[in-house]
């Protein structure tokens, strides 16, 4: 008995004819995904033009400068290179271990019937729009930092010039915390997942060596599943370094370099958004662009870094089913 | 069987999006014919306003519509140049050499004030506050409620010895440029180390975003001082301080009434200019940090090529004369300041020098 036709009637010629209509499908979505590749270059070509003006007149000067005075036109980016960077720093030391706390749980530890509703929960936090995390931070975390946190690391750790200054709660420190909190489900969802993947052999195998639960996770998960997991932090900073609206919200937009988190700070997306649409002079626009390029490169090394990572680690895995 | 219904359905379904197609398209073109559409964009501030006003002058004049979009100022300039607008809202007036597509005409259709907030827990009475100390405050150079310039002001109030928070607008905007407007027309030292705009570099303080930012700033902070634009101000309750007139020394309550006075003590130099800057007036029952906003209208009209003719041109005007007159009836309920008589009397001026053709538009 012949094979049941999936297209067309009864003659073949139909058949093939529809069959090479595969042929077209296949060069549509490969100009679909050139589209992506337009996109980027357009979007890097449009930065990169139309802060001419501001990189002709400023030059490298531009990343050092730590004035920001659309008044007087002068513009230097540091501030807001520092503001960003740090946040996101801060974001990663809160947020790393805690969300590492979380996959280890997820994957390793919880009992099968809690494991999906959890998991669930963690996928629907990185739902939630920013701008909600925001009006949170604003007006319960920011308080709860003015009155509980600062006191508090100010009588421990005052020593240190990060923990010293004005006790507004906005500021650095509010601003890394709320990432961290935006960035916790990003990297302890895709964590979870890398650490599922990693083979049952390889736990089987330390178990039979006579490790212990702790001992397994370390030597058998965690090592084995530290590239991916190094890919998961990464694409926790990558969002937190291109978080808007929630960090605008409790940094306290001032554009300086404090050593102290207390002091308020600025981030890169955070001036564009507030200046961009009043910014009526060119240079002030062509400013505004300029970092606007500073961060897509900033984001897009992030990003490629991220990719390599996983992509390694993928080849491992296909290594280990061998 | 189900492969035909599957089709009969579809073929339904597109025949009557057909049906609705064509439907609309040809109320479209049989209400299209008589209905002038007047395009603007700009300013935030004014946008209740405005919108207000288009509303009750299609109810009145149903044959012409009026959009307007809040986009600031920046980007009703922009497009206003472009010519995609028909006409644009500003908070800070267009200087002549930016005026490079055109000259455009600003009318006055109301007037901003800034009021400036603070909270200090415990505090019986208002805050009295001159220009020069609400400079100094934001300069960073008092830093303490208590200090010996703000206690002189207020013999009567027990002011707490606490460290001042600022507050200030993170985006740029109007309210930030009067503000700064003022400080810079009485404090030499803010007009030379920070200066005027709709974004600067602050000295001190702590920066959020729009005026519910500021006031949210404000409110959760005790001991902050913050500006906010005067009708937010009223709508969310703030308190706000009574500031001083330079040039009859009283303390004068912001209000929409002596908002509405702080134009009148520039009549002359409106006269020359329109786009004159109204802050720290010289009306001794005026409010100091006011600013007129504008609607930008190109002084001669046929500079849209073929989107425009003189019905619309026209059509724009009368929208315009009306905003100045009958409009300014619902100014006050939306807390927008009313335009002074003789404010109006220099707008009618204004209004009938734009031409079509070189030929003026408004005759009578």
């Amino acid at each position: 008995m012949p094979p049941p036709l999936l297209f067309g009637k009864k003659g073949s010629k139909r058949a093939r004819k529809i069959l090479s209509g595969d042929s077209i499908f296949k060069k549509l979505t490969i100009i679909f995904a050139l589209f992506i590749l337009v996109l980027f270059l357009l979007i890097f070509y449009e930065l990169y033009s139309r802060s001419q003006l501001s990189i002709n007149k400023f030059g490298l000067g531009f990343l050092t400068g730590v004035e920001w005075d659309p008044v007087h036109q002068v513009f230097g980016a540091l501030p807001f290179i520092y503001g960003t960077v740090t946040s996101s720093i801060i974001a990663l030391i809160i947020a790393v271990p805690i969300s590492l706390g979380i996959a280890i749980y997820l994957s390793e530890l919880a009992p099968r019937r809690f494991r999906s509703p959890l998991s669930f929960m963690v996928e629907l936090l990185a739902a939630v729009p920013s701008v909600v995390y925001g009006l949170w931070g604003l007006f319960v975390m920011v308080p709860w930092i003015r009155d509980y946190l600062q006191p508090f690391l100010e009588s421990t750790l005052g020593f240190l010039p990060l923990f010293q200054g004005p006790k507004f709660g906005i500021g650095m420190l509010a601003g890394g915390i709320i990432l961290a909190i935006m960035i916790i489900p990003t990297i302890s969802a895709v964590s979870r997942e890398v650490m599922l993947a990693v083979p049952d052999t390889q736990r089987e195998a330390a178990f039979a060596l006579g490790a212990t639960r702790w001992e397994t996770i370390r030597f058998a998960v965690l090592k084995y599943a530290r590239t991916g997991i190094f890919g998961a932090i990464l694409l926790g900073l990558g969002r937190a370094l291109g978080e808007t609206m929630a960090v605008i919200m409790v940094i306290g937009n001032r554009p300086q370099i404090s050593l102290s988190l207390f002091e308020p700070a600025y981030t890169m997306s955070g001036v564009i958004a507030s200046e961009y649409i009043e910014a009526t002079q060119e240079i002030y626009l062509s400013a505004l662009i300029e970092i606007g390029l500073l961060l897509f490169i900033i984001t897009l090394i992030m990003n490629v870094f991220a990719r390599l990572l996983v992509w390694r680690m993928m080849k491992m895995f296909r290594g280990a089913k061998e | 069987m189900q492969a035909k219904s599957g089709i009969s359905k579809i073929t339904v379904m597109i025949i009557i999006y057909m049906i609705a197609v064509v439907a609309v398209g040809a109320s479209y073109f049989l209400t299209s014919q008589n209905i002038i559409v007047l395009n603007g964009a700009g300013a935030t501030f004014p946008e209740p306003l405005i919108k207000k006003w288009a509303f009750e002058y299609n109810e009145k004049n149903p044959s012409v519509v009026i959009n307007y979009q809040g986009i600031g100022s920046g980007g009703g300039i922009e497009q206003i140049k472009r010519k995609l607008v028909d006409f644009a809202g500003t908070d800070a007036p267009v200087k002549d050499e930016e005026m490079t597509t055109g000259y455009l005409v600003h009318i006055p259709e109301t007037i901003g004030a800034v009021v400036v907030a603070y909270n200090i827990p415990g505090l019986t009475g208002t805050l009295k506050l001159d220009g020069d100390t609400i400079a100094k405050i934001f300069l960073g150079n008092i830093t303490k409620w208590n200090d010996v310039k703000i206690v002189a002001l207020n013999p009567e109030l027990s002011l707490p010895d606490q460290n001042i928070f600022v507050a200030h607008r993170s985006d740029g905007s109007g309210t930030t440029y009067i503000f700064t407007d003022y400080l810079s027309a009485v404090s030499q030292e803010w007009a030379d180390e920070v200066g005027i705009g709709k974004s600067v570099g602050w000295p001190v303080g702590v920066g959020a975003q729009g005026n519910p930012g500021v006031a949210g700033l404000v409110r959760e902070n005790p001991y902050s001082i913050g500006y906010i634009e005067l009708a937010y101000a009223k709508i969310v309750n703030m308190t706000y301080a009574w500031i001083k007139n330079e040039f009859s020394g009283e303390f004068i309550e912001p209000t929409l009434e002596s908002v509405s006075k702080a134009a009148e003590g520039f009549l002359e130099e409106m006269k020359e200019d329109v786009r004159v800057s109204i802050v720290n007036s010289p009306h001794p029952e005026a409010y100091p940090i006011a600013s007129f906003t504008y609607i930008l209208l190109y002084r001669e009209q046929n500079v849209y090529g073929v989107r425009t003719n003189f019905e619309k041109s026209n059509a724009l005007l009368n929208f315009v004369w009306w905003v100045v007159h009958e409009g300014q009836e619902y100014s006050e309920a939306l807390l927008y300041p009313r335009l002074p008589p003789e404010v109006i009397v220099i707008c009618e001026e204004l209004l009938r020098s734009i031409t079509y053709n070189g030929q003026p538009i408004i005759t009578s």
